[in-house]
C-alpha cells in the first residue's frame, strides 16, 4: 500500500525553527558595516513642497547621507503601474521620494542614511521643509462632486477609472420585478497589519557582482525584476530574499518606494543598508484597503427569486493607484456569490483621496461584495416575510450547472466561471451544523423572552482563488536520495515547505523529512509571481505536482530499462522503485538518481550502482545527468472555493458590546492538502474578518490625518473576542488543475461583516434597525439601540 | 543638536543563563539590546509601543515588553527569551511541543512573546481553564490563527507539564 502523505494532518516543516527563537525575518539580518536608514514622511494629507534643507541633517551625528528626490538617480522616475486596466484611464503613481507634491500623510519625502537607527531618526528631525499647504480630498463622495478639489491637478478628475459590467438584460428585470429593494452599504477603510513590519537590507557584493535583497515582499520575483530593469542589471545580477515573513495578507506585495530606494542606496554607497519600518510608519506607509460605499438594488420576483441587481459603488483607491483596480474589479465580478443572477448591471468608479493607496487586503474586495449581496438578500427574506436560509436556498446555482458563468471578466483577464461547487449542501450542511431549527424556534425564543438580545445570522460566499498567471517548480532527486523542490513563490506563515512537500511525498513515495522545500529565492526559481490571491496551494501546488510526476516517470523508465522490465511492471513504494512482486529487484532513489548521472568522479566513493559500459554517448540524446524536472501550471480560469458562515450573537445594548456564542463554518476548497493547515487558514481569515465587523476602521479626519495610527487606537482582536470556531468542510474537487484544490487563504475574511450584519440586526429586530455599514463599534450599537439620546 | 539619551553606560545582564557586559546608549530599547547587541532574534518587535505583545521576555521570572524598557533598566537582572526555553538543542520545551502539535503557529513571529506569556502563566495557573488562556493572551497580538489553536496549544502544554 502506498503511504497516503496527500489529505494528511501533518505537523508543519516549519515549525521548529519558529518555536525556538532561530526563524530569519528580514529583520534579524545585521550584516558587518551595515547603515541604517531613516524617512522624513509627509505629515499633510496634500501640499507642495516650496523647498526642503538637509543641510543641517548632513551635519547631525552618525550621518552619510541625506537624499531627496534631487540625489535618488535612477529612481527619479515614477514608480511602476504594476496592474494596467482599460478603464483605468488616469493612472498615478508617485515618485519614490516626493518630488514638488504630496498626496498623503506618510508619503516619502526624504532619507536619512547614517550608522544607527537611532542616529538617522536624531537626524530627521534636522530637516527643514517648507510646505504650501493644498486642499485635502479626503471623503470619496464629495470628490467626485463638481468642483471638489482635485487629489491630482494635471488628471482633471478625481475618477481614476469608470467600470461598467453589464449581464443579460437588468432594466427589463426591473421594470418586471414584483419587488425592489434598495440598500446603501458602507464598508470602512482598513488594512491587514502584519505584527512583522516591513523591513528590507541590500548589500552590494562587488565581488560576485551581485545587488542581494532581503526583503519582506509576497513576489521576491517581481521585486527582482524590478530592481534589475531599473538599476540596469542584468536578472541574474539582483538576488532577491523573501526568508521567514511575519504575515503579508495582501499589503507586502507590492513595489514600494522603500524597496527601491534602500538597494539603490547599497549600490551607491557600498555598503550594506537596513530599513525597517516601525509602526507609525507601517500605518501611513503601508497599502490599506476595505472602503466603498455602494448604492445596491436588488430585483425579485414573488417567491423572492432574484431576477436582477443593479449596484453602483465608489471605490477609495488612496492617493496612487499602483496596484491597478484589481480590488473594486473583485467586488464586481464576486458580488453575485453562489446565486443565481440572471441580469446584472454592476459600476464602479475608483475614486483619488489624500490617503495611504489601496491593493488587497486578504479578502481584496470580497468581504464588499459579500457584504452588499447577503445583505440584499436578508432584507428579501424578511420583507416577503420568508427564512433567510430558504431564501439563499431558492437562488444557489445547482449542482448540475457548472461550470457556470457569471458573465464578467474577473481580475486575472479570464472569464468570471465557477468550476465546481454544491451550494445548497454546504448550507444544508451548515444548518444541520447549527442546529438551525432548534436554535430559531426554541433557543432564540428563551433566551429572548429572558430579556437578551440574541440574533442568529448566516451567509454564503464563493471565493475565486488560484489565479494565472502560472507559477513552476523544480524538483530533483539527488544522488543523496534527499528531494529538492524550488519555487518561485515566498511564504508568510501558510506552510508552503509543509504542504508542497507532501504533494511530492505522496508522487515519490519518500519520507517527508527527505524533502527540502526552498523558496522565495530568486537564485532557487526565476519565473512567477509571487503568493497573493488564494493562489499558491492550487497554481505552485499544481506545478510541484507535474515537475514530481515527471521525475517519477523519469525514474520509472530508467529503473525498468536496467531491471529489463516494463514500466507497467514496476510499483513505487517505501522509497524505492521495485518489480511487482519481487520487492528485492529494485533501486532506492538514490541509486535512481546515481543511474541517471553517468558520473566519472564518484561522489564519495561509495557508488551504490555499478557504472554501466557505454554503447553510444554517456549521456543518449534526450537523457539528462539528474532526476529532475522544471514544470508551469498554468490554470484557465480561477476555481472557485465557497462556504457558509453562521453566527449566534448577543448585544449587550446598555454598553453597545458585541458577544459571538457561536460560530460555525462550512468551508469547501476542493481536495485538501493538509486538514491541520486549511483550518488554520479558516480560523485566521475569520479572526480578520471579525475585526472588520466589530473593531478595525482606520479612522481620517477631513485634513487626511489618520487618527488611529497606533494599536492603542486602531483596535485588532484579542483571543478574548474571537469565539471558539467550529469548522466543517465540504470538498467538491476542481476539475482545472491535476491536485483538484482551490484556494484558502482568504475565505474566513470574506463572510463575516455580512454575517455579523445579518446577527446584530436579528439580535435588534425589537429597535427596528437595518445595519447597513461595517465595521461596526459599541457606539454605534449604543447609538441604534438608544435612538431618542443619540 | 544632541540627541537625548546618547550617553553611555556599562550593563551587566544575565540573559537565559549566559552573563553579559556591554557598553550601550542610555536609550537603547532592551528589544534592540537583545537582537541586534546580542543577536538573540528570536524575541520579535511588531509595534514598539507596548501593546502587540511580540517582544515579550521574562525580567526575573516576570513577561516584561522589552520595547516599553531600556537596556540600562535590566542592569543587574535575570532575562529569559525564547532562545532559553527549550533544555537542549534538539529537545523542545512542553510549550514548544504543544504548538507545534496542535499548529499553534502560522508566520511565527507573534510566537515567541506567545510562549513567553504562556510559560510564566503556566507556572502559576497549571490547570487552566479555556477563560483564562485566553485572558493570558489576550495581551498578546496574533494576525494569523485567530488564536484558536494557541488557546488548544496553551491547554496541551499545561498537561505535559503537569505530567512532568
Amino acid at each position: 500500500m502506498p503511504t497516503r502523505f496527500f489529505g494528511a494532518p501533518i505537523k508543519r516543516a516549519e515549525d521548529p525553527r519558529l518555536l525556538t527563537g532561530h526563524g530569519r525575518y528580514v529583520d534579524d539580518i545585521d550584516l558587518p558595516g551595515q547603515l541604517h536608514v531613516a524617512f522624513l514622511r509627509s505629515p499633510l494629507a496634500h501640499a507642495r513642497i516650496r523647498s526642503i534643507d538637509v543641510s543641517a541633517a548632513r551635519e547631525s551625528p552618525g550621518v552619510v547621507a541625506v537624499w531627496t528626490y534631487q540625489d535618488i538617480g535612477p529612481c527619479q522616475r515614477r514608480m511602476p503601474l504594476l496592474i494596467p486596466h482599460p478603464d483605468l484611464t488616469h493612472p498615478y503613481t508617485r515618485y519614490a521620494l516626493a518630488k514638488d507634491e504630496v498626496n498623503h500623510v506618510g508619503e516619502p519625502v526624504a532619507m536619512v542614511i547614517a550608522e544607527s537607527r537611532y542616529a538617522a531618526e536624531d537626524a530627521l528631525e534636522a530637516i527643514a521643509v517648507e510646505w504650501e499647504e493644498l486642499p485635502p480630498v479626503v471623503d470619496i463622495e464629495r470628490a467626485v462632486q463638481p468642483g471638489a478639489p482635485l487629489v491630482h491637478e494635471e488628471l482633471g478628475t478625481n475618477v481614476a477609472a469608470h467600470y461598467v459590467g453589464i449581464v443579460g438584460d437588468p432594466e427589463r428585470a426591473f421594470s418586471e420585478a414584483a419587488h425592489v429593494f434598495r440598500e446603501r452599504l458602507v464598508i470602512e477603510r482598513s488594512a491587514g497589519m502584519p505584527i512583522e513590519t516591513r523591513a528590507i537590507v541590500a548589500v552590494w557584493k562587488d565581488e560576485e557582482d551581485l545587488l542581494e535583497v532581503w526583503d519582506t515582499t509576497q513576489a521576491p520575483i517581481v521585486i527582482r525584476n524590478a530592481l534589475a530593469a531599473l538599476f540596469g542589471l542584468a536578472p541574474t545580477q539582483v538576488r532577491v530574499i523573501a526568508p521567514d515573513v511575519g504575515g503579508g495578507f495582501g499589503c507586502k506585495i507590492m513595489v514600494y518606494p522603500e524597496e527601491v530606494l534602500v538597494p539603490y542606496a547599497a549600490l551607491v554607497l557600498k555598503r550594506p543598508i537596513k530599513w525597517t519600518e516601525d509602526r507609525l510608519e507601517h500605518f501611513v506607509g503601508t497599502n490599506h484597503e476595505r472602503l466603498q460605499i455602494h448604492e445596491a438594488e436588488i430585483a425579485v420576483d414573488a417567491e423572492g427569486r432574484i431576477l436582477g441587481i443593479r449596484d453602483r459603488f465608489l471605490h477609495d483607491a488612496g492617493a496612487y493607484t499602483p496596484y491597478g483596480i484589481i480590488v473594486p474589479i473583485i467586488t464586481a465580478c464576486q458580488l453575485p456569490g453562489p446565486y443565481k443572477v440572471p441580469n446584472y448591471h454592476v459600476e464602479f468608479r475608483a475614486v483619488y483621496s489624500n490617503t495611504v493607496p489601496v491593493s488587497p487586503y486578504r479578502g481584496a474586495g470580497r468581504p464588499h461584495a459579500c457584504f452588499v449581496m447577503e445583505r440584499l438578500l436578508d432584507r428579501v427574506a424578511d420583507e416577503l416575510g420568508l427564512d433567510r436560509a430558504e431564501v439563499r436556498r431558492r437562488n444557489f446555482i445547482q449542482p448540475h450547472e457548472f461550470p457556470y458563468d457569471v458573465g464578467l471578466i474577473f481580475q486575472d483577464g479570464a472569464p468570471t466561471r465557477y468550476d465546481s461547487g454544491n451550494y445548497p449542501a454546504m448550507l444544508d450542511l451548515l444548518l444541520q451544523q447549527m442546529d438551525y431549527q432548534r436554535l430559531l424556534n426554541e433557543e432564540l425564543p428563551r433566551l429572548r423572552a429572558a430579556g437578551r438580545y440574541v440574533g442568529v445570522g448566516i451567509a454564503c460566499y464563493v471565493e475565486g482563488t488560484g489565479i494565472g498567471p502560472y507559477e513552476g517548480a523544480t524538483v530533483r532527486v539527488e544522488p543523496t536520495g534527499q528531494v529538492y523542490v524550488a519555487t518561485g513563490m515566498p511564504q508568510q506563515g501558510q506552510a508552503h515547505k509543509t504542504v508542497l512537500a507532501q504533494i511530492v511525498a505522496e508522487e515519490l513515495q519518500v519520507p517527508l523529512e527527505a524533502v527540502t522545500v526552498v523558496e522565495g529565492d530568486t537564485a532557487h526559481f526565476q519565473f512567477g509571481s509571487g503568493t497573493y490571491a488564494s493562489r499558491s496551494a492550487v497554481v505552485c501546488g499544481s506545478a510541484v505536482a507535474l515537475a514530481a510526476r515527471k521525475v517519477r516517470e523519469q525514474g520509472l523508465a530508467l529503473a525498468a530499462e536496467e531491471l529489463e522490465v516494463a514500466v507497467e511492471d514496476l510499483v513505487v513504494e517505501d522509497g524505492r522503485v521495485y518489480v511487482r512482486g519481487a520487492p528485492e529487484r529494485g533501486f532506492t532513489w538514490a541509486q535512481i538518481a546515481q543511474l541517471a548521472n553517468p558520473l566519472r568522479y564518484a561522489y564519495a566513493g561509495d557508488l551504490v550502482v555499478r557504472p554501466r559500459p557505454w554503447t553510444g554517448p554517456a549521456l543518449p540524446p534526450g537523457r539528462q545527468p539528474a532526476l529532475e524536472a522544471t514544470e508551469y501550471y498554468s490554470p484557465p480560469h480561477a476555481t472557485w472555493a465557497s462556504g457558509a458562515v453562521g453566527v449566534l450573537v448577543e448585544v449587550d445594548v446598555e454598553t453597545g458590546q458585541l458577544v459571538f456564542h457561536k460560530l460555525w463554518v462550512v468551508h469547501d476548497c476542493g481536495t485538501m492538502i493538509n486538514p491541520l493547515v486549511v483550518e488554520g487558514q479558516v480560523h485566521g481569515g475569520i479572526a480578520q474578518g471579525i475585526g472588520g465587523a466589530f473593531y478595525e476602521k482606520l479612522h481620517y479626519d477631513e485634513n487626511g490625518q489618520l487618527l488611529n495610527a497606533s494599536f492603542m487606537d486602531f483596535l485588532m482582536p484579542t483571543a478574548m473576542e474571537i469565539p471558539r470556531i467550529e469548522v466543517a468542510h465540504q470538498e467538491t474537487p476542481s476539475p482545472l488543475n491535476p491536485l483538484g484544490v482551490k484556494g484558502v487563504g482568504e475565505a474566513g475574511a470574506i463572510p463575516m461583516p455580512a454575517v455579523v450584519a445579518a446577527a446584530v440586526e436579528d439580535a435588534l429586530r425589537p429597535f427596528g434597525v437595518r445595519i447597513t455599514r461595517m465595521p461596526l463599534d459599541p457606539d454605534q450599537l449604543w447609538r441604534l439601540t438608544h435612538p431618542t439620546e443619540a | 543638536m544632541s540627541a537625548v539619551g546618547t550617553e553611555r553606560r556599562t550593563i551587566r545582564v544575565e540573559v537565559n543563563g549566559v552573563p553579559y557586559e556591554r557598553e550601550v546608549e542610555a536609550r537603547l530599547l532592551l528589544s534592540d539590546f537583545l537582537r541586534h547587541e546580542l543577536g538573540l532574534t528570536g524575541t520579535h518587535v511588531g509595534c514598539e509601543h507596548g501593546v502587540c505583545g511580540a517582544c515579550t521576555v521574562l525580567l526575573d521570572g516576570e513577561p516584561v515588553r522589552s520595547c516599553l524598557l531600556f537596556a540600562v533598566q535590566v542592569h543587574g537582572h535575570r532575562i529569559e527569551t525564547v532562545e532559553g526555553l527549550a533544555p537542549s538543542e534538539g529537545e523542545l520545551h512542553p510549550l514548544q511541543r504543544a504548538f507545534w502539535e496542535k499548529h499553534g503557529l502560522q508566520c511565527g513571529y507573534c510566537t515567541p512573546g506567545m510562549l513567553m506569556v504562556l510559560k510564566a502563566f503556566l507556572a502559576e495557573h497549571p490547570d487552566p481553564t479555556e477563560e483564562e488562556i485566553r485572558e493570558a493572551i489576550s495581551g498578546n497580538l496574533c494576525r494569523c490563527t485567530g488564536y484558536q489553536n494557541i488557546v488548544e496549544a496553551a491547554r496541551y502544554a499545561a498537561e505535559l507539564l503537569r505530567q512532568r
